[in-house]
């Protein structure tokens, strides 16, 4: 990429955190509110991004990192009083651990197999969740306590502050990404995702080069789900489901997989769909399912895809 | 292309008005000043304006079922409100918003009622992962949040000030209120068969300590996963000195579970009672169940019209749309939830009473209203309590009402026992009065 380009890139970049951070102050309160939770469950898609986008490992189980953020810091909270930093990085490391050790297994396989190994593995996380349902309050949750919620006596159950800590964290695996794509280490994802058995000829050793992307992309959906936890007060099994691994891939694909801002874009676009068509009729799954439809067939590499097939070529 | 006023403005600045011009403007004050009867008339219906109550509805999800029923009850219920001069004089609007049994959508439609549909306060939430996903935000918004999920994690102290339980008992007082009965009428040797997480442990955390206290013994728990979709082999499990098997299954494999324990125990079958959680809109008449017969179930409140019910149960009945075998009277394969529906009813009535003590006028008055229900004490049996004489702790912010317990007979359910709510009081576990807004 000319220098040029990449500058312009970056400022593309930086200059949607910009905006995102001056929109804290304008925004209505439910907006305002809606942003903040569109920024954390970004980051969530962010790290699958880096799975299935980048490295072009399509799970079927990263609930179970999700998950293993938000129990690994709610559950500090509730047992230990912990407060919402160290329960923070307690969750994110739970889910690299996790991710570790389950890619260590997984990714035996490939493919279709890994689709269905990792979804086993995240199966077994959820019941798991139940089984010790007196340690997780299982498929019930719990509600957060106010000590976990507060970061250097700020508490986070505040409207301005939960949005900006959100807006922190969005930030900084939005750039992290960025970075993470240009850097060779990226680039090596790229070529695994695009011929695996080439990449190997030339050298790489691809099994742990997909190993560490798991990981990465395990403890960044594991910071997601332990910073929503903090954020929003609740932890609860459903999370942990099967359906939340469904929704980060649905938002990667929507907003463009192996894109920087596709995660974000899908996450965001998916939010507001789902919202304006419920105003619009009892049936809005059906006008969900339509638009989503209609967005596969004329937009199959995603909303920020297009525009880069069609408008910015060098877009990451 | 037309001018737009700014331009026209800005280019009659420089210039003296002219003839028509003054004559326009006077036009415009004329009509101007010719409206403000109405502008006064609008200003009235400010005051006047709907309370707007926000109601997640469990639409889609796993409590589909529970959700269209809850909507017809609350519809009924505000009818009856509304016809009767509504609240402090002003009419009463439900706000729906399908929350998809989902906790985070429910903590989302929240924010929506909070800001976006200028809701007064939000109700009707029934499962308990929903109401505890979703009740945090209740109280950051300082939201008034009505619930009717019949959990114990409102009076367990889980929650907050703002979430209130005032319609509907929770699953503790409702199960301990069994076991007399249990060891009394059925037997004194038990067998739990429920599922394996949260629903389950409260039957089985609940029933245990109440089983013994009455004098019986609880002699096997059998916990079956969730995912289990054939029973077969859990029934030899059973001790075979059971003398009472209490099971609370629930989804879509209970008719399955029903089926396969008839094949097991044949006619010679130990007493059985069951939560009617199991059967919720289930037709007791569905192939399988006639296994069912003679045996007993828990009730919130009777599904098929009793014949000494009083004339407000059955002006309940007509309003929500049931008829005596509590299917919809537009279609008798729709069965109802009639052991739940009951308490968005009643949960209305009380957000009416409590907003009339409090003087509700606005939202500035949310507090207010909370402070006028946690205040509330008996509430007699009548046409806003139709399911029977309650009393509300406002320190628990839970309420306490009677237990109905019914034998499947001819294939309907006839109410065997009612346990009044003096004998379902248990110690308090929290005083939320205590907590700060």
């Amino acid at each position: 990429m000319r220098g040029k380009t990449w500058g312009a890139v970056v400022a593309l970049h930086l200059g949607l955190v910009a905006v995102l951070f001056a929109l804290n102050f304008v925004l209505p309160v439910y907006h305002q509110g809606v942003l903040a939770r569109v920024m954390v469950l970004a980051v969530y898609a962010i790290g699958y991004n880096i799975a299935f986008g980048y490295t072009g490992l399509l799970s079927l189980g990263h609930a179970m990192f999700f998950g293993a953020g938000l129990y690994g810091a709610g559950l500090m909270g509730l047992h230990f009083g912990m407060s919402a930093l160290p329960a923070w990085l307690v969750g994110t490391g739970a889910g690299a651990l996790l991710a570790l050790v389950v890619g260590a297994l997984a990714l035996r396989t490939a493919g279709v197999s890994f689709m269905i190994v990792t979804l086993m593995f995240a199966q077994a996380v959820y019941l798991t969740i139940l089984y010790f349902g007196d340690i997780t309050h299982g498929d019930d949750g719990f509600v957060v306590p106010g000590v976990s919620r507060t970061l250097a006596g700020i508490d986070l159950s505040q409207q301005h502050p939960r949005y900006l800590v959100g807006w922190v964290l969005f930030s900084a695996a939005l750039l992290f990404s960025l970075w993470l794509v240009r850097a060779p280490f990226g680039r090596v994802l790229v070529a695994i995702r695009e011929n695996e058995e080439r990449a190997r000829l030339l050298g790489y050793d691809t099994g742990r080069r997909k190993l560490g992307a798991l990981v990465i992309s395990g403890a960044i959906s594991a910071a997601s789900g332990a910073a929503y936890g903090l954020l929003f007060g609740y932890v609860g099994a459903s999370f942990a489901g099967v359906q939340y691994s469904i929704f980060a891939l649905l938002w990667v694909l929507l907003g463009g997989a192996g894109t920087v801002l596709g995660p974000f874009v899908g996450t965001l676009f998916m939010f507001y769909l789902i919202d304006l068509a419920t105003g619009v009729t009892d049936a809005y799954m059906l006008i969900a399912g339509v638009v989503l439809v209609g967005l596969t067939l004329f937009a199959p590499q995603g909303i920020v895809g297009e525009v880069r097939r069609r408008l910015w070529r060098d877009l990451p | 292309m037309t001018d737009t006023p700014s331009k026209r403005l800005s280019g009659a600045s420089s210039a003296l008005p002219t003839r028509r011009q003054a004559l326009k403007t006077l036009a415009a004050g004329a009509g101007a000043a010719a409206t403000m009867p109405l502008w006064s008339r609008y200003a009235g219906a400010q005051s006047a304006e709907p309370i707007r109550i926000g109601f997640g509805k469990h639409a889609t999800g796993i409590g589909a079922a529970y959700g269209r029923w809850y909507e017809r009850t609350s519809v009924a219920a505000l009818a009856k409100i509304n016809a009767e001069g509504g609240i402090n004089g002003r009419q009463v609007e439900l706000v729906t918003e399908d929350d998809g049994t989902d906790p985070k959508r429910a903590a989302e439609v929240l924010e929506k009622f909070a800001s976006q549909s200028k809701c007064d306060i939000a109700f009707g939430t029934l499962f308990s992962h929903v109401v505890i996903g979703a009740a945090p935000r209740a109280a950051e918004l300082k939201l008034p949040y009505f619930v009717v999920s019949e959990g114990h994690h409102v009076a367990s102290g889980m929650l907050n000030r703002w979430t209130l339980q005032p319609g509907i008992t929770d699953v503790k007082s409702q199960v301990t209120a069994m076991a007399p009965f249990l060891t009394n009428t059925l037997g004194k040797k038990v067998t739990m068969i429920y599922p394996d997480y949260g629903f389950g442990y409260d039957h089985r955390d609940n029933l245990t300590p109440a089983i013994t206290a009455a004098g019986g013994e609880v002699v096997a728990q059998i916990a079956i996963p969730p995912t289990e979709t054939s029973f077969t082999k859990y029934f030899p499990k059973i001790p075979r000195d059971t003398e009472v098997i209490y099971h609370v299954m629930v989804g879509p494999a209970v008719l399955t579970f029903v089926k396969e324990m008839g094949e097991f125990f044949g006619p010679s079958r130990p007493e059985i009672f069951g939560f009617i959680d199991s059967l919720e809109a289930v037709d007791l008449s569905s192939p399988g169940l006639e296994f069912l017969e003679g045996t007993y179930f828990w009730e919130g409140m009777p599904r098929y019209l009793q014949d000494d019910a009083p004339d407000y149960v059955k002006a309940y009945r007509d309003a929500v749309g049931i008829d005596a075998n509590g299917a919809s009277t537009s279609d008798g394969a729709d069965v109802s939830t009639a052991a739940h529906m009951f308490g968005c009813w009643e949960t209305l009535h009380i957000i009416k009473a409590g907003m009339e003590a409090a003087d509700y006028k606005s939202t500035d008055d949310r507090q207010a209203l909370i402070e006028a229900v946690e205040a509330m004490t008996d509430m007699p049996a009548g046409p806003d309590h139709p399911q029977g004489a309650k009393r509300f702790n406002g320190k628990t912010h839970q309420v306490f009402g009677p237990q109905y317990i019914s034998k499947v007979t001819d294939g309907k359910l006839v109410v065997a026992e009612t346990v009044d709510y003096e004998d379902t009081l248990y110690p308090d576990e929290v005083d939320y009065t205590t907590m700060s807004f």
